[in-house]
């Protein structure tokens, strides 16, 4: 089986964590909670700004290809091989 | 002035009074925070009834060093006893804050006029939104005023109204293949690149303290008496908690007496994230696909959900929800019984304020202010086909002969 590889991006936030990337790859996860742990291995100090007890902060947005995982299957949502991850914060917005 | 800090609302962690919104701690919301304790009530009071007529009256409670120079001001509008109201609903006493009576004819001309003079103040020359329609017209009108270029990102299905008075001040309008939600993601992602404004992104907290002045100008039309109830839209919920907020800064200063009021909540059935975890009795909301007539409420996923939650509960209110024929109905009650032609989002209000009182929330002794955040010409679709237009020969007979005549 290829490698899969997917793509997260990450916001302003969390970019002194990821010592300035915006952008990052990582391979071999098969859900979104996968990919964020492959995440929390990488960069140091991550897990404890978006994540408490396991779950997502509630004011964490997470999406894979557009859509918020809270309209798929949350942390469990499966992710392929080219997948888009993007992580951003919930408190914007106000008609 | 007694603006400090940018303060993290679930961690407390402080800022500095730049444009940040998020807390890179806990990704909490950022909030203003103050230090009232050198303001005097009854000489703030007297500086208050001095002060110009716009919503910088209430400059001491908005975050600014010192009053800034604006181009196109919002505030004052007006508090009106709304004796015919009352009477179909049964009610003693309400009050109809008419805030369509705005340089753009919603509130948004409010949170606008602060978040545009804190993006000057902070060297911005580029303002942008995520807007359902009521924003992108203050953002486009405010920014022209003060010479800004602006983008206003709207979601392509909005209605025409609301586009053309966008366009028409020379803003530049994208029109976003999607809902709101969509149009928010969109500009949350643009925003961490683009050296822009985003006046309910980057630069929301200060944003949001201009609805505290719709708070504060309903106490000071009531004579510095605070209402038993507020019923006011939930979108964002952030105009909801504000107007709380606003009531109680004064208490804390000692211009208002007594306890928060009930603040009860209005959105519409087919966009109710925050009315649906209220009667489940959920912390947080769960996003919804918004699906209603009341577009400028139509955020699915509302930044400030679990603070209207935690306001409504601790102030004995509660958050309700109308279908769309509630608030066609409701656009109708508020027009036949005030003369205020409000959009979809008043007719949601009114339409939940009538819930209320036929449901007998409202106890026969109390003061209603109800909130109404934006104009009727805005949303025409809504009231199309809602009633009936005689059409007559320019003669008398044909005059009586078509019109049964009420005498």
């Amino acid at each position: 089986m290829p490698p899969v590889a997917i793509t997260v991006k990450i916001p302003t936030q969390l970019r002194a964590v990821t010592a300035g990337e915006g952008e990052t790859t990582i391979e071999d996860a098969g859900t979104v909670g996968e990919v964020l742990d492959g995440l929390y291995e990488r960069y140091d100090g991550l897990r404890e700004r978006i994540a408490e007890d396991g779950d997502l902060r509630r004011f964490v947005n997470v999406y894979v290809g557009g859509e918020d995982i809270r309209f798929l299957d949350g942390l469990e949502t499966a992710v392929e091989d080219g997948d888009e991850v993007t992580i951003l914060p919930a408190v914007a917005g106000g008609s | 002035m007694a603006v400090e800090a940018l303060k993290c609302k679930e961690c407390s962690t402080e800022y500095p009074l730049e444009a940040l919104y998020v807390c890179d701690k806990c990704f909490g919301p950022l909030e203003v925070a103050y230090d009232f304790s050198d303001l005097d009530a009854a000489e703030t009071r007297r500086k208050i009834q001095a002060g110009p007529r716009s919503i910088w009256r209430y400059a001491d409670f908005l975050p600014f060093e010192r009053r800034p120079q604006t181009a196109l001001d919002a505030g004052t509008t007006p508090l009106v006893k709304a004796d015919r109201l009352a009477a179909e609903l049964g009610i003693r006493e309400v009050w109809v804050k008419n805030d369509a009576a705005n340089p753009t004819h919603s509130f948004k001309d409010r949170v606008v006029n602060v978040a545009l003079a804190k993006a000057r103040e902070l060297g911005y020359e580029v303002v942008a939104c995520a807007s359902t329609g009521n924003l992108a017209n203050a953002v486009a009108a405010h920014s022209a005023a003060a010479g800004l270029e602006s983008y206003v990102f709207i979601p392509a299905d909005l209605e025409e109204q609301k586009i053309l008075a966008t366009g028409v001040y020379g803003a530049n309008v994208v029109a976003v293949k999607g809902n709101y939600d969509d149009v928010n993601k969109l500009c949350t992602e643009l925003s961490h690149d683009r050296p822009w404004a985003f006046v309910n992104v980057n630069v929301r907290p200060y944003y949001a303290e201009g609805s505290k002045t719709l708070g504060y100008e309903i106490a000071e039309q009531l004579g510095f008496e605070l209402p038993d109830r507020v019923v006011a839209p939930i979108a964002s919920g952030s105009l909801f908690t504000k107007i709380a907020r606003g009531f109680e800064e004064w208490v804390e200063v000692g211009l208002l007496q007594g306890e928060t009021p009930a603040f009860n909540g209005a959105q519409a059935e087919g966009c109710s994230p925050v009315a649906h975890a209220y009667g489940e009795g959920w912390d947080i909301c769960k996003p919804v696909k918004p699906d209603t007539i009341a577009k400028s409420l139509a955020i699915g996923n509302p930044a400030d959900g679990p603070y209207a939650l935690e306001l409504a509960r601790r102030s004995g209110g509660g958050i309700d929800s109308v279908t769309d024929d509630e608030i066609r109905q409701g656009i109708g009650l508020l027009a036949r019984t005030t003369g205020i032609f409000t959009e979809t989002a008043g007719g949601v209000t009114t339409a939940t304020l009538r819930k209320l009182a036929e449901r007998g929330d409202i106890d026969s002794d109390e003061r209603v202010v109800l909130v109404i955040t934006g104009e009727g010409l805005k949303t025409l679709d809504a009231v199309r086909g809602t009633f009936d237009v005689t059409t007559v020969e320019p003669s008398v007979e044909s005059f009586e002969s078509h019109v049964a005549l009420a005498t």
